[in-house]
């Protein structure tokens, strides 16, 4: 099978949040008056796109684009409203199981149990993915080497590293299940130059070795252009564009004359600017009031 | 449910549902400090409730209250309160924990069942709340003289499995609440447990409360094991004194409220994932 992911017509919407306080929504109950209701949001309109397999494919956009909630839909945490996204061939909402059996995903929040060490997060991780523990304890010791973690590091508590040191164990959790589906959300935010490049090498490596497709979310248009064979802007949860760097960059007009850069294809297609790295948290994906 | 029955899949579920074993147990550990401030504060309030018992020949000396029978009386209401209280939290708690820790999303990404979670869960409950109640009874053996030369020790036991099973059903429908409510869902928990702890008669017999309390403490798992355990163990009881009239309902509870938790939860997580509820933490 060539392709590794399709995204079809795929949309999202969340419940917007009142501007009327429940207990004047109560008084207009009580009164007959007119209730407001929440408009909807659309965080993601009407997206289409394929990625082949081995491919590193690119999702660019600023801040609340929508690219997290597509990642998300991707990543089976979401279910879409309209339209449907297959891994493989299969259904991320009726063979949700086989999906996840062949994802893993990165985001820029390195989300584990801070008191644990990487040690037994990683375990924790890998059994969960069937993976035996004396496997996962040496492909992680492995891993972690590679992006330059110290070998002390491994059995003290989380909360003890840096945010950077965090993003490598969440890398090497990713890794450790050998998935043929990766999901990167903006997986270097945080990170020094040499740590990023070490992590881009090991995101092309895995490429190349474990026959790996990867979808990558980012901000940073140096590693967008490095690693990327194809990459769709996204803007207002919609795809504005989808061309290879290249392509793209063709797209536009340079800056004062000189060659158009990822930087000016991004600013010219979304109107926006661009976002520094340590403004990019994560992107807020409007959420529910429950 | 296991796919096709091979060993591979056999041991990848068996290496699933011990990863939660596992995690808890290096939580616990990792936490010491206040597993033991727990620990210390439950032994206190264990050992006051049964102090209670006590006293009460010398709060009323005129009362003929047989002391050694009301002592023995509310230990057993602490320690199974303690006990099926524990695997109420742990299970109940299985979603607001991975709220509080930010690790909603990669637990619920992993292609485990959700079934295998709740087992994994619940063997860890189980083995906790052993030892928890071991380390309370014996502080209990230091301070009371309890005979238990006449207990039905087997009968407990299937007693404490039987509730096991029917608390961890209540504590799966529990969980659903920080699932579907970020913010107060583990509040809402203790509720539950509040109520239980008022209807199922831990420190009294159930026939005190008043008429619509009690029509609750018929379904509360709790009344059959505090019930069965308190005939098992107490004087004036035979040694098989109709135990399978509280084994029974219990089972019908665990068998009723087991599939029913986890096939709820299952709706809730559909849910969740259609409103965007799994990425906020609490």
């Amino acid at each position: 099978m060539n392709k590794a992911l399709v995204v079809d017509n795929v949309s999202k919407y969340f419940d917007g949040k009142s501007e009327v306080s429940l207990l004047k929504q109560w008084q207009a109950r009580l009164t007959g008056g007119e209730i407001e209701k929440p408009k909807p949001i659309n965080a993601v309109k009407d997206v289409t796109f394929e990625v082949n397999r081995r491919e590193i494919y690119g999702v660019l956009g600023p801040n609340g684009s929508g690219k997290s909630t597509l990642i998300r839909m991707i990543s089976t945490l979401l279910i879409p409203d309209e339209g449907t996204i297959t891994v493989f061939g299969c259904d991320s909402v009726k063979e949700e199981i086989a999906v996840k059996r062949m994802i893993n995903r990165v985001s820029v929040d390195a989300a584990f149990f801070k008191k644990l060490s990487p040690r037994e997060n990683l375990l924790y991780g890998a059994r969960l993915y069937g993976v035996s523990a004396a496997e996962a304890d040496v492909t992680a010791r492995d891993i972690l080497q590679r992006l330059g973690l110290r070998p002390n590091s491994y059995t003290a508590p989380m909360e003890e590293m840096s945010r950077g040191m965090q993003q490598k164990v969440a890398i090497a959790r990713a890794f450790l299940t050998q998935p043929i589906l990766l999901l990167l959300d903006e997986p270097t935010t945080g990170l020094d130059p040499r740590s990023k490049r070490e992590v881009q090498a090991f995101i092309n490596e895995l490429r190349d070795t474990h026959d790996a497709t990867i979808v990558l979310t980012t901000h940073d248009m140096q590693e967008a252009e490095a690693l990327c064979e194809r990459i769709a802007i996204l803007d207002e949860g919609e795809i504005v564009a989808e061309d290879t760097p290249d392509g793209l960059k063709r797209r536009v007009k340079g800056d004062n004359g000189n060659p158009p850069t990822l930087d000016d294809v991004f600013l010219q297609l979304t109107g926006k600017h661009l976002v520094k790295e340590d403004e990019s948290s994560e992107e807020e994906v409007i959420e529910p009031v429950l | 449910m296991l796919g096709h029955l091979t060993l591979d899949n056999v041991k990848r579920e068996v290496r699933q549902e011990f990863a939660f074993v596992a995690r808890n147990f290096n939580l616990v550990k990792r936490y010491w400090a206040w597993e033991l401030v727990w620990l210390c504060y439950s032994t206190a309030n264990a050992l006051a409730v049964s102090f209670i018992g006590a006293g009460v020949g010398v709060i009323s000396p005129d009362s003929n209250v047989n002391t050694q029978f009301l002592i023995t009386y509310l230990i057993i209401g602490t320690l199974v309160w303690g006990f099926m209280s524990q695997i109420f939290n742990n299970i109940a708690e299985m979603i607001a924990w991975e709220r509080w820790e930010g690790t909603i999303e990669y637990t619920f990404m992993a292609p485990i069942r959700r079934i295998s979670q709740m087992i994994g869960q619940m063997i860890f409950a189980v083995l906790y709340a052993m030892w928890f109640v071991m380390v309370i009874g014996t502080a209990m053996v230091l301070f009371f003289d309890i005979d238990l030369s006449n207990a039905n020790l087997g009968g407990m036991l299937v007693i404490l499995l039987a509730g096991s099973v029917s608390f961890a059903g209540i504590g799966v429908v529990g969980s659903i609440l920080p699932l579907l409510y970020p913010e107060r869902g583990a509040q809402m928990t203790h509720i539950i447990q509040a109520f239980l702890l008022l209807v199922s008669g831990v420190y009294y017999p159930t026939s005190v409360l008043p008429d619509w309390l009690q029509f609750f403490s018929q379904f509360s798992p709790a009344t059959y094991v505090l019930e069965g355990m308190r005939t098992a163990v107490l004087p004036g009881s035979t040694r098989s004194d109709n135990l399978f009239s509280y084994i029974l309902p219990l089972l019908v509870i665990g068998v009723v409220m087991l599939p029913l938790g986890v096939y709820l939860f299952q709706r809730a997580e559909v849910y969740a994932k259609r409103k965007g509820c799994l990425k906020r933490n609490g």
